[in-house]
């Protein structure tokens, strides 16, 4: 009887301590710390989270915001237990980031399960507004489809009519490869060859004299990280683009470019959702960025985390509450997006956030007045037709409305 | 001193040596009895998922041990094995829709039929030349892995469901799958044990201590170390088809080769070729692996120290280093 | 135009020369590893984190000291060698009484150690590092455009891997080196100093891995990782060679670099598969590798 007594006295107070504090919202930022997307996401972005958080004046608004990180080391299975315990133990509301296509999908499973918010900025599957959609998942930065969609048609355009491929071959590549060629010979282009190269490949010399042999126009990059960067690099070594052929690329970041400098990368085409010196808004973020970073400017995954903790943590407001991950991304989807780095924009029921895309290319050694002046806009691609349309994800979500 | 003759006379492979007394098989009760208790207390104090982890690699680090510290062979390449069930596993259970024991079954057998190709060609060859050609076997299963269309590419086999045991009991609790998951580590450890001590497992000591001598006393060694090679594999797979299951889903990580450098690792650090070594060892690798995940970077950095520390300060392993002090094997 | 099985001659040519050319860098890290097993009965598995190293040196050099290729290309294989010569006598030495085995999981320990270091400091994107102007361009030769930097790292490596060969085959510390691979006890009875002779053996390997290091810096991603894969591949190299023979070392690395780049002509998807084929079948056949002695 006493015992009872005392625990409802005690269970008394914290509903009444809860009712007087302010919400309490844990955020996880799961991402990779050591291995090949460390300089994408990163450390990188936990800054960019703590800045959504500080730029949110949560306080003011009665949320009790906490940011907790770790990194899954590219391993599906670190990740996903790192999520269910987060979840089940520590209390972690929504998780952010989360590169590597194996990992997010392993996360967006957990995160159903649980019914938590799961918002992913750094991974590149289309599958998570697709097939694997979840009514948990939002995701915001970009995906192959807009990076292949982007690219593919732009070059066209632009007079890149006959593509060849080096293809990584996994199924990563072969997508990459597959989308960006519905996209070429729907714009009228034709793809006169392809080669699959081993992943991963340190040496490419052979490969790309096998495109140099094929005299197609454009030589699209259907790879990522290292090898992208091998490539490039043997580009230049080989006169590739000085040989009149443009060179690709179809999922590249601007840490990448940074290290390659735009002496060997100059000419290099490819789409990416942000860019540091794009506008006025972009430039005071990335500098604010740059201070708490070692110099380093912010990439598109870690901006990508800055909006979308600004965007979640909105819906919490509104919500006034952040344990049910379903609620609160129905929320999100609702309510319109803004954000300094991305503009306006939505997202749409199959968890996909919809904003514009650029066309850059890396400007060369004279253009470019610091190791960050890297880019030059080639073109916008619309929000609207950036992605993939919403009926052609083979979303459930979807095909239930 | 070095040179390529000193193979033969070099200090094997740290096993305690010390004689397999009715002491020992007492103690070894207790053991016994002790991680039984252990398996059912943890669960109320640590992270049942965390837990399961810890047993599919404690399996998987027994049946690596099996292999190494018995046989005397050195495997590089046994994520092989354990990758290649995670995979059929999770097909399996995915697309075929079978239920949960009878996909680990099929990921199981797929391994032993693998460990059977693999293990018939490695045999022939001894020492470094037997690493080598396990670790290049291996790298072409990655190759393989990477390129089929089944196991998915760099996204792996996700979304595999835990669905019912015998088609009854749901395992979607992890408290319940725990269960089930504790009962085959139990059962792969006792078998493991019986194996070492059945006469079997004699003579594949008498096979590791002195080959050409158990060889003339009559024992078609090459069929032995084909035995140990085939079971440590299929026990590698059943590890990697338990673990399929308890995080839903399988992938690249599993047969890349770092994984059979971690498995090395785990046996190393709870002690080679002894029975219980494997089990601390992979509690306490994966332990840092999740607890030290904050610390970013600095994970594989530790892992190498450890490595280190080890091979020049505690050869024998944690475990090693009990049963030298208790003066019993462990 | 005569082509070979749909492939014209001319890029079969091409596709050679560039097999030579990994073939050059197989060879010279084949080469180092190969000298430290004869001698020291060590998988070398930090050989991947020394290579690195040296691409990594080579760049520090440029930007903190304004050196620049040509003076990386010796400078840097003499600190990593020197790092190296720090590691066999702190550590390796301590194990030259043991099984194979802890030698490899020593060094496979340190190529962790190494390669996270340099990860925490310098990212993973890795690091500019340009073609030496000297070297820079290209000859436009009938079958391809050879860069003149490709043409130079064949140059380079056959030279130090031949007077490699020579100074172990013709001369008095080569033989020195011969005598202590075959019976060290005796050797150390005839008043050399073995264990001096192990640790020069070692940075000496070590050091042509960061040869190799430099030479790849202009052409490949100067990253921590970058010799974590081929280092499995190298192996495989030395295996089919024979453990620790030094021409069969040499020979199977250019050889299955010409190998290799076959393979990308014609199933360009195999071609990081291949060595491994390769490698099974030839330990089937003969045990001992290509050039090794059977034990």
């Amino acid at each position: 009887m006493l015992t009872r007594l005392l625990l409802a006295t005690a269970l008394g107070a914290l509903a009444a301590g809860t009712a007087l504090a302010q919400t309490p919202v844990k955020i996880g930022v799961l991402n990779d710390r050591s291995g090949v997307y460390a300089d994408l996401s990163g450390e990188g972005s936990v800054v960019a989270a703590r800045m959504a958080v500080e730029d949110f004046k949560a306080a003011d608004k009665g949320l009790k915001v906490e940011i907790v990180s770790a990194d899954h080391q590219n391993k599906p299975d670190v990740g996903a237990s790192l999520a269910r315990q987060w979840y089940d133990r520590d209390g972690v509301d929504a998780i952010f980031d989360v590169p590597t296509s194996s990992v997010a999908l392993a996360v967006a499973q957990v995160s159903r399960e649980k019914n938590k918010a799961f918002i992913d900025s750094g991974a590149g599957t289309a599958d998570l507004t697709g097939p694997q959609c979840a009514p948990t998942t939002v995701h915001w930065t970009y995906d192959t489809v807009a990076l292949a969609n982007g690219t593919g048609s732009a070059m066209v355009k632009r007079g890149g009519d006959t593509w060849y491929f080096l293809t990584a071959d996994y199924a990563f590549g072969q997508a990459l490869q597959r989308d960006t060629t519905a996209v070429v010979t729907k714009n009228g282009g034709k793809v006169v060859g392809s080669v699959k190269t081993p992943f991963p490949t340190s040496d490419f010399s052979s490969f790309l004299l096998q495109a140099q042999a094929s005299k197609a126009k454009v030589i699209g990059l259907a790879n990522a990280g290292g090898d992208t960067i091998n490539a490039i690099k043997q580009a230049a070594e080989f006169g590739i683009t000085e040989g009149g052929q443009a060179l690709a690329g179809l999922l590249i970041f601007s840490s990448d470019v940074h290290a390659l400098t735009p002496k060997v990368a100059q000419g290099l085409v490819f789409t990416e959702p942000f860019y540091w010196d794009l506008n006025d808004g972009t430039r005071a973020f990335s500098d604010r960025f740059a201070k708490l970073s070692g110099g380093k400017k912010p990439t598109a995954v870690q901006a990508g985390v800055y909006a979308s903790v600004l965007h979640y943590l909105k819906a919490v407001e509104a919500l006034k509450e952040s344990g049910d991950g379903t609620k609160v991304v129905a929320k999100m989807k609702e309510l319109p997006t803004d954000d300094p780095l991305f503009g306006k924009g939505t997202i749409r029921p199959d968890g996909r956030k919809i904003h514009d895309m650029y066309l850059f290319e890396v400007k060369k050694p004279g253009e470019s007045k610091n190791p960050w002046d890297l880019y030059k806009t080639l073109a916008t691609i619309p929000a609207a037709e950036a992605f993939r349309p919403l009926n052609e994800g083979n979303c459930p979500l979807v095909a239930k409305n | 001193m070095a040179h390529s003759a000193a193979a033969a006379d070099a200090a094997p492979i740290a096993t305690t040596g010390l004689p397999e007394s009715r002491d020992a098989r007492a103690l070894h009760r207790r053991v016994f009895i002790g991680i039984a208790v252990m398996l059912v207390v943890l669960p109320f104090v640590l992270y049942p998922v965390f837990l399961m982890k810890v047993l599919c690699f404690a399996l998987f680090a027994l049946a690596f041990n099996l292999l190494l510290g018995y046989g005397g062979l050195l495997s590089f390449g046994h994520a092989a094995y354990f990758g290649m069930a995670s995979y059929l596993c999770a097909y399996a259970a995915k697309t075929w829709g079978v239920t949960p024991e009878i996909a680990v079954v099929i990921g199981t057998v797929t391994a032993a039929l693998l460990g059977l190709v693999f293990g018939a060609l490695a045999i022939r060859r001894q020492g470094i030349y037997f690493s080598m050609i396990t670790l290049a076997l291996a790298q072409m299963v990655f190759f393989f892995s990477l390129q089929a269309k089944f196991t998915g590419g760099e996204d792996g086999i996700q979304a595999v469901p835990r669905g019912h045991l015998f088609g009854v009991i749901s395992l979607a609790d992890d408290r319940v799958l725990y269960v089930l998951v504790a009962v085959i580590f139990f059962a792969g450890l006792a078998l493991i044990y019986r194996i070492i001590h059945s006469p079997f497992g004699q003579v594949l000591k008498a096979i590791r201590d002195n080959e050409p001598r158990a060889i003339s006393l009559g024992y078609r060694a090459n069929q032995y170390k084909l035995a140990v090679f085939v079971l440590s594999a299929t026990l590698a797979g059943l590890a990697g088809s338990t673990k399929a299951i308890v995080f839903q889903l399988a992938s690249l990580t599993d047969v890349h080769w770092s994984m059979s450098g971690e498995v090395v690792l785990m046996t190393l650090v709870g002690g080679m070729g002894t029975v219980f070594g494997p089990i601390l060892g992979a509690f306490v690798i994966i332990a840092m692996e999740n607890y030290l995940a904050q610390f970013g970077a600095w994970v594989t950095i530790i892992q190498g120290v450890v490595f280190v520390v080890c091979v020049l300060l505690f050869r024998e392993g944690i475990v090693g280093l009990f049963a030298r002090l208790l003066k019993k094997p462990l | 135009m005569i082509t070979i099985l749909g492939v014209p001659m001319q890029a079969l040519f091409g596709q050679l020369l560039l097999g030579l050319i990994n073939g050059s860098f197989y060879a010279i890290l084949s080469l180092g590893l190969a000298i430290i097993f004869g001698l020291l009965n060590i998988i070398n598995f930090t050989h991947g984190a020394q290579y690195m190293m040296g691409a990594f040196v080579a760049w520090m050099l440029l930007n903190y000291a304004g050196l620049g290729y040509w003076w990386a290309l010796i400078l840097a294989p003499i600190i990593v060698g020197l790092f190296g010569v720090i590691l066999e006598r702190l550590l390796i030495a301590r194990l030259y009484k043991l099984d194979h085995l802890y030698g490899l999981l020593l060094t496979f320990g340190l190529a962790l150690i190494i390669q996270g270091l340099f990860r925490n400091e310098y990212g993973v994107s890795g690091l500019p590092y340009a073609i030496p102007s000297e070297l820079s361009g290209g000859q436009r030769l009938p079958f391809m455009f050879l860069p003149n930097y490709r043409g130079w790292v064949v140059v380079a490596s056959l030279v130090v891997c031949i007077a490699t060969w020579l100074v172990i085959e013709k001369t008095k510390l080569g033989a020195y080196l011969r005598a202590a691979t075959e019976n060290p006890t005796l050797v150390q009875a005839f008043g050399v100093n073995v264990p001096l002779l192990l640790t020069l053996t070692y940075g000496f390997g070590v050091a042509l891995a960061a040869f190799a290091g430099v030479l790849a810096a202009p052409v490949y991603s100067v990253n921590p990782n970058m010799g974590a894969d081929i280092i499995i591949v190298v192996f495989a190299v030395v295996v089919i060679g024979g453990m620790g023979s030094i021409l069969g070392s040499i020979v199977t690395g250019f050889t299955l670099g010409l190998i290799e780049g076959l393979t990308k002509v014609f199933y360009p998807e195999a071609s990081s598969t291949v060595i491994f084929v390769i490698m099974v079948l030839v330990l089937l056949v003969k045990p001992a590798g290509l050039f090794g002695r059977t034990a």
